[in-house]
């Protein structure tokens, strides 16, 4: 039983991280851009949280919980959001390559997010390790009556406020893209920019737009990796990268539904912790069990592709510039 | 006549190097029908996609209602009334026609779909539509989904409509539907513009009719004063004979026989129904029949693009002699390579056989490079063909290098139909070779196909329109339902057999 507790709560753990760079990524994918650059702009998010707190806890000497957890999330947001602006003006307006472009962008995210991440290890001084304690305990500060009510409590109420963050803003912007105007008409820009430009939709703008929030919440992916999974310290070893790619993936295996990236997120968790928990495996054998992931989006592609559902398709226009006067 | 709703000042627009509006100054009227009539790439679509807030021109003036407006986007253009529906349908294929409807309508947050759809059901019985608001874009038919295109107009108010060559797509009973819907917004009060160039349509349909030629506007005539002669002479600027030659059969060669052809479609539906006939040389095989009946199949499982069943037989009797060739279990290269060519023109022109961003030339290249013996390109003679096919067909593009998705429709098409009749085939299969073509471009189509006849190649023209196909072919094979219903002689065969023998399956007439 301590198994499973334990495998679960991993899993939610690692799976809330996806489910942010997941929703971002949807809505940017539901514009018609294929970004790329998910891995290097929670890089971003996650070392703009950080460097932020940092400097705010390092000034004065009774940090308020609030001010950190308001300034990280202002901080990430704002700082993956640039990211997500520089990619939105290459692919948008100089209409460059969106796949080139954003993988570039995902080097670009990691090798900023590592430079300042080391000279901010170097600042913290005696320690060469960076840590904000004050944010990362209002992090991952549970629902405390919650917490302590035996096997429930620790299934579900043992996190930090961004678990359950991730799953509201999964299910508003399910709602935003099925059940608003303005969701319509940013879908129509996805699906065929061409109908939404003569419907007087204003395609620059409504891709700008979400590409640019769409980045902000992969960017809360990041601070939550950094304050809560790694507990506020910043480590050089390339993990954010390989959870930003999972991201992308379970855009995927969640056929552009930000609903499904909910359970999505923790079944990616589940699969990706999953050889810790079973015995007698070598190091080698675990690197297998770590693909899983990979080979469930795959077998999903693959039964979406065969079933032929115009519904679980990516958007029609997906990964196409849009010029008006071009023919 | 009324007031100008739509005035025209000195209006210019170029692509690139391509002028493809110069100086037009044109009036449109209040509640009248005008056609606006000119070849392929004489401007007629770009000049009403300025209207339409697609393009901005580079100089003039427009007026609506008297006021000069500034139509920047085709919000602006709403606003101002005018709606246009495109040729190429802007609608999105995983949304319901109301959704298609609403969007891009300023809407505060959440939307009522259901206010929507009585909106639609009103517009419907008000001009004669059929719609279910609930449909899915991608389960409906072209016609269907032209009239969500001008419900989406009429929904956000318009009351000039424009409509790009809405006739192109259609059966002769859907647009007979279509014209009824059109006269009924005429007596609405609305205003229509048609941008057309089929002269019978323009004739039976509009009040007026206005002419570009080669970007310029040439005159508007009341329709009752033009004939379709008069209308030819000021789109091509001069007299052109409406006759299609058809030389006498000499020397007949039996080139192709099709014994018991069938075959299915990927939803397992049979589409074609035990075919049999024969084809020759030095002939021109028309395929009649209502658009969808086996006509695309049949070509394809000539081809080798089609798997066919068990039992069928295509041979192929070469002209060099080399006895007969089975064609069914051959690779499409092969059956190219021996001689046997085919070039469907699809809805989506560039959909088939072309690449959009390569030019002429190197389009020319793509389906015989493989007979190169290095592994470097030879790019000399495909730019002479290239060269050969602009000066024959008159292509209207700034060079070769140009790639061909800057050209208009009609002189892709030229293009894709020249490169195939270039190739010197023996068996010359061609699929709606004149759809969405002017007059003029037409008429160098069917010589060039006669050319073909005389040099004793075998035809195979599949047609939309059955008085070209009548005048053009020396025998006419008519499908229904995948099966051969009957093979007429084109001399000697009326319309209203032909007509009967496409709803006629199996050549019966069907009882009850």
């Amino acid at each position: 039983m301590q198994g499973f507790i334990s495998l679960f709560q991993a899993a939610v753990f690692f799976g809330t991280v996806i489910m942010f760079g997941c929703v971002g990524e949807i809505i940017t994918e539901k514009a018609g851009n294929l970004n790329l650059g998910v891995p290097g702009i929670m890089y971003l998010g996650g070392i703009s949280s950080l460097a932020a707190v940092f400097i705010y806890e390092g000034s004065t000497d009774k940090p308020s919980s609030a001010v950190c957890v308001i300034l990280a999330l202002a901080a990430s947001f704002a700082g993956a959001a640039l990211g997500g602006f520089i990619y939105a003006f290459l692919t948008i307006t100089l209409r460059a390559n969106q796949n080139v472009t954003g993988l570039a962008l995902s080097i670009f995210g990691s090798g900023v997010a590592n430079f300042f991440g080391g000279s901010l290890n170097t600042l913290a001084g005696r320690f060469e390790q960076i840590s904000v304690p004050v944010t990362s305990a209002a992090f991952r500060q549970n629902i405390a009556p919650l917490a302590s009510l035996g096997i429930p409590g620790q299934l579900f109420f043992s996190y930090g406020f961004m678990v359950y963050l991730a799953i509201i803003l999964a299910i508003a912007v399910q709602f935003f893209l099925t059940r608003t105007a303005a969701g319509l008409n940013l879908r129509t820009v996805g699906e065929n920019p061409q109908a939404a430009d003569a419907a007087g939709i204003n395609v620059t703008k409504n891709k700008y737009l979400a590409i640019c929030i769409g980045a902000g919440i992969c960017g809360f992916g990041g601070a939550y990796y950094v304050m809560d999974y790694i507990k506020g310290t910043w480590a050089n070893d390339g993990s954010i990268e390989k959870l930003g790619w999972l991201a992308v993936a379970l855009v995927i295996f969640a056929t552009w539904k930000a609903k499904n990236a909910i359970w999505g997120a923790y079944l990616f968790g589940v699969l990706y912790w999953m050889y810790l928990y079973i015995p007698g495996l070598t190091r080698a054998s675990q690197e297998i069990f770590k693909m899983l992931p990979y080979v469930v989006t795959i077998i999903v592609l693959v039964f979406t592709s065969l079933t032929n559902s115009r519904e679980k398709q990516p958007p029609a226009a997906l990964g196409q510039p849009y010029f008006r006067e071009d023919r | 006549m009324g007031e100008a709703v739509i005035s025209l000042r000195n209006v210019s627009k170029s692509f690139g190097e391509v002028l493809a509006n110069d100086n037009v100054s044109m009036d449109i009227y209040k509640g009248e029908i005008l056609s606006l009539l000119g070849e392929n790439g004489s401007g007629k679509t770009t000049l009403m996609n300025m209207l339409s807030g697609i393009y901005y021109p580079d100089h003039g003036e427009i007026k609506v209602n008297g006021n000069v407006v500034n139509i920047r986007e085709p919000k602006d253009a709403f606003a101002c009334g005018i709606g246009m529906v495109h040729q190429h349908f802007k609608l999105v294929d995983v949304f319901t026609a109301a959704e298609n409807v609403v969007v891009g309508i300023k809407q505060k947050g959440h939307f009522d779909l259901r206010e929507v759809a009585h909106g639609i059901r009103e517009i419907c019985d008000r001009y004669g539509f059929v719609m279910d608001p609930d449909k899915k874009v991608y389960d409906m038919s072209v016609s269907e989904k032209q009239t969500l295109e001008i419900i989406k107009v009429i929904y956000r108010g318009a009351d000039i409509l424009i409509l790009d060559e809405p006739t192109a797509v259609l059966t002769p009973q859907e647009t007979d539907r279509l014209f009824n819907v059109i006269r009924n917004m005429k007596k609405d009060g609305k205003t229509v513009v048609i941008i057309t160039h089929k002269l019978h349509e323009v004739l039976s349909i509009s009040d007026r009719v206005a002419i570009l030629r080669k970007g310029a506007y040439i005159d508007a005539v009341p329709t009752k004063d033009a004939t379709e002669e008069s209308l030819t002479e000021m789109m091509v600027g001069e007299k052109v004979e409406l006759n299609i030659e058809r030389p006498e059969v000499k020397d007949k060669k039996l080139r192709l026989k099709v014994e018991h052809l069938s075959c299915y479609n990927a939803d397992g539906v049979q589409v074609l129904d035990d075919v049999s006939f024969d084809a020759y040389g030095g002939e021109i095989l028309g395929i009649a029949g209502v658009s969808g009946n086996g006509q695309k199949e049949l070509l394809e499982s000539v081809a080798g693009l089609q798997n066919t069943m068990p039992g069928a037989k295509i041979s192929y009797y070469a002209p060099d002699d080399s006895g007969e060739h089975e064609l069914i279990g051959l690779t499409p290269r092969k059956i190219r390579e021996l001689g046997v060519h085919l070039s469907f023109v699809p809805e989506d022109r560039l959909g088939m056989g072309l690449v959009g961003s390569m030019g002429m030339s190197e389009n020319m290249m793509l389906k015989d490079y493989s007979e190169g013996h290095s592994i470097f390109t030879d790019n000399r003679k495909p730019r002479e063909l290239a060269e050969q096919i602009l000066k024959d067909l008159k292509v209207v593009t700034p060079g070769i290098s140009t790639p061909v998705r800057r050209l208009s429709g009609g002189n892709v098409q030229k293009v894709l139909v020249g490169r195939e009749i270039a190739a010197s085939p023996a068996v010359l299969m061609t699929a709606y070779a004149v759809r969405g073509l002017d007059i003029n471009t037409s008429y160098t189509i069917y010589r060039l196909l006669n050319e073909q006849k005389s040099k004793g190649v075998a035809v195979m023209y599949v047609g939309e329109d059955l008085d070209v196909l009548m005048e053009l072919c020396d025998r006419i094979l008519v499908l229904c339902g995948g099966k051969v219903s009957g093979i007429l002689d084109g001399r000697s065969a009326r319309k209203e057999e032909i007509g009967r023998l496409m709803t006629t399956y199996g050549g019966r007439k069907e009882k009850g």
